[in-house]
């Protein structure tokens, strides 16, 4: 899947805004961002459900642009609203679409039964999917999004408003299927689910913010080294670090101060020197393992003073 | 164009229709409400009108023609008056419609000069209704006057032959027994499909968008064409049933004589449908709320039906423009069609001008119905 300098304006507002990446092969790639960061309007024009203003992409090989068609042969959607029938049962949403997407019909019967036991509904077939509880309903659609065997899926926040327990499993589903060649593009809003993708792409306001796997983040995101120390008075210690040369930034965390400082310049010891001999006590401190939230919050952050001060 | 997707989109939707409760109670109860309420309610037919008399003579002969008027079973005498003041009395509390007057010199002017007149005063409230009576009026002294003539043929020993009498014999064709019902019923059916055809299609496309299967249905390799075949093809089955059932109804049971064949009509009734249920898709296509949608569907289908298309109101008697107007009113052509095949047994041949306006109109509709529903979400 490669996306180059891929745009959508709506009017004066631009959604997405020169967006490049590529995702390969059975690759798990996150896609992280605030909400009306763009993230859907990204995946709707993967996957040919809108016209892109510029820029162009292709999936599965398929310009999506001009081979929305062939496109849509060959992924698999979860949109962000469940989307199933829910006047029809869970035998009736998966026969419907194994037929809209042609599978085989001697495949019918095994694909159906895997679409089934995928979601943990064994026995459910003529079950009404309007009362299936939020996890279930998920895993489904998921179950009939995967029927003809697509070799890109996209799923757009498939785990909104799903309990934790269930979120779970459905992750161990998508690395099932990346386990087989699939190519998924999964957008979320919950930083612990970042974590499970092979890489991350992180967008604000439509532009592409950073893209690594999550410990290339945590270890690049932040620009320099995390350290955690404990001392008193936590406000002062803080202020007297604020500009410093070498400090990148300095927060209250809790009941301890996070320092972001560059190693060249300003190493952990240095800082402690520093600190005391600002009349402040240091009662411990050491290398801290940035969170992905960290990395995301900062990176957000940055992006958007350099777009003001560009 | 695949066939697998186009059964897989009619299985869906037919399941759909079986769902949902609401659309099959529109599709099965309200033909049956709509013949009954159409069938037994709209009458043109005036029978019994209440009329008063006044015979200011009360000879034999005045009697004899004052009888009359109850005979023929269009008027009912409901009161004899014996002034002027009642008559006016008796008219303005509607009591009656019609008032006759026998003047009190009645037959004594039809023995000296041949002729005599008779008063009829009308309600012109109801200008139909009035216009009505006064024909049933002038029938019944008709009868009257062709009676006198006799007498005075006889009395006088005269062959008919000789008076150069005119006997006027009319024949009521088509519709022998001038029962309004036979005229109207035909036009139900058309009525009926229009209601709930376009009400039925008008929902299926903004049900998806407003529950959100629509982004799901979009993402996948199904074809527009294949949306709008698979959504009116159970509908069009939906629709011939209903049609089959106000049909069978209309016959047997309102005993509308049927005198046509079948297949024309068969035809007729699957253009027609397609014209209903692809205007209703379109509407659907447009907007994407079911409640504008099914508002705009009555407004475009009922509307023009009931109204322009000559079902309650002759046509040949609208002004010039408004005449004109009803050649783009699609279910004239229908209900054309369908009285000329009950009642006066056309076959394709005659019928081919409406014929023809009804598969313009249905070839029109599918077209613009297979184009307006582009497969993009914005």
């Amino acid at each position: 899947m490669i996306a180059e300098s891929l745009s959508k304006r709506f009017g004066d507002f631009t959604a997405v805004d020169q967006l490049s990446l590529r995702i390969g092969r059975g690759e798990v790639m996150g896609f992280i961002g605030p909400n009306g960061a763009g993230k859907s309007t990204t995946i709707r024009m993967l996957c040919g459900l809108i016209p892109p203003s510029g820029g162009r992409a292709t999936v599965a090989g398929f310009d999506v642009g001009r081979e929305s068609q062939r496109v849509r042969e060959h992924i698999g959607y979860m949109s962000q609203k469940f989307s199933l029938y829910s006047d029809l049962t869970v035998g009736e949403n998966l026969r419907f679409f194994a037929g809209i997407y042609r599978v085989p019909t001697k495949e019918l019967g095994p694909r159906m039964r895997y679409a089934v036991s995928m979601a943990g509904l064994e026995g459910q077939q003529d079950t009404l999917v309007g009362t299936l509880a939020g996890g279930w309903k998920q895993r489904l659609a998921l179950g009939c999004a995967i029927l003809h065997r697509p070799p890109v899926l996209f799923l757009d926040e498939p785990t909104s408003g799903v309990e934790p327990e269930a979120r779970r499993r459905f992750w161990d589903l998508i690395h099932d299927l990346a386990a087989e060649g699939v190519t998924t593009l999964v957008s979320t809003h919950y930083m612990d689910e970042a974590e499970y993708c092979n890489r991350i792409a992180l967008i604000d306001r439509g532009r592409l913010v950073a893209i690594g796997s999550p410990g290339e983040l945590r270890e690049r995101g932040l620009g320099g080294a995390l350290y955690e120390l404990a001392c008193r008075p936590l406000g002062a210690a803080v202020e007297a670090l604020q500009g410093q040369s070498g400090v990148l930034e300095a927060a209250i965390f809790g009941d301890r101060m996070h320092v972001v400082a560059d190693p060249a310049m300003l190493g952990l010891p240095a800082l402690v020197e520093r600190l005391r001999a600002g009349g402040i006590e240091v009662d411990a401190a050491g290398p801290a393992p940035p969170s992905l939230e960290d990395v995301f919050v900062h990176l957000v952050a940055r992006g958007r003073d350099r777009r003001i001060t560009s | 164009m695949n066939l697998r997707r186009l059964s897989a989109m009619v299985y869906k939707e037919g399941l759909q229709i079986l769902r949902d409760p609401r659309s099959l109670a529109i599709a099965l109860v309200m033909p049956l409400m709509q013949m009954a309420l159409l069938g037994y309610g709209v009458s043109l037919d005036i029978k019994h009108v209440p009329i008063c008399v006044y015979d200011q003579e009360m000879s034999q002969l005045s009697r004899s023609i004052t009888q009359r008027f109850d005979a023929a079973g269009w008027f009912s005498t409901v009161r004899t008056l014996g002034s002027q003041s009642e008559l006016s009395r008796a008219m303005d509390g509607g009591t009656c419609i019609a008032a006759v007057v026998v003047p009190v010199d009645f037959s004594r002017r039809l023995a000296a000069t041949g002729s005599a007149p008779l008063q009829a005063v009308f309600d012109a409230t109801d200008v139909n209704t009035s216009n009505i009576a006064q024909g049933y009026l002038l029938g019944v002294l008709a009868d009257v006057n062709a009676r006198i003539a006799a007498d005075y043929r006889d009395a006088h020993g005269l062959r008919s032959a000789s008076l150069g009498q005119v006997d006027l014999q009319a024949s009521t064709w088509f519709n022998e027994t001038l029962d309004s019902r036979n005229f109207i019923i035909p036009g139900v059916v058309a009525v009926i499909l229009a209601l709930i055809g376009a009400q039925l299609t008008s929902l299926t496309v903004s049900r998806e968008w407003e529950r959100g299967t629509m982004e799901q249905l979009i993402s996948t390799p199904v074809t527009a064409l294949e949306v709008m075949l698979g959504k009116l093809i159970p509908y069009f089955a939906v629709g011939m049933v209903d049609a089959g059932v106000c049909l069978a109804l209309a016959v047997y049971w309102f005993d509308v004589p049927f005198r046509g064949a079948l297949s024309t009509l068969a035809v007729a009734t699957a253009l027609f449908s397609l014209v209903i249920l692809g205007i209703g898709y379109l509407i659907s296509v447009r907007f994407r709320s079911q409640l504008a949608a099914s508002q705009i569907a009555l407004l475009v289908t009922l509307m023009p039906t009931t109204l322009l298309s000559g079902y309650t109101f002759p046509i040949d008697q609208m002004p010039r423009p408004i005449q004109l107007a009803t050649l783009v009113v699609y279910p004239r052509y229908f209900i054309t069609i369908l009285r000329g095949i009950f009642l006066k047994g056309s076959t394709l041949a005659d019928l081919w001008q409406p014929m023809l306006g009804l598969v313009a109109f249905a070839a029109a509709i599918v077209w613009l119905a297979a184009i307006a529903f582009r497969k993009w979400l914005d």
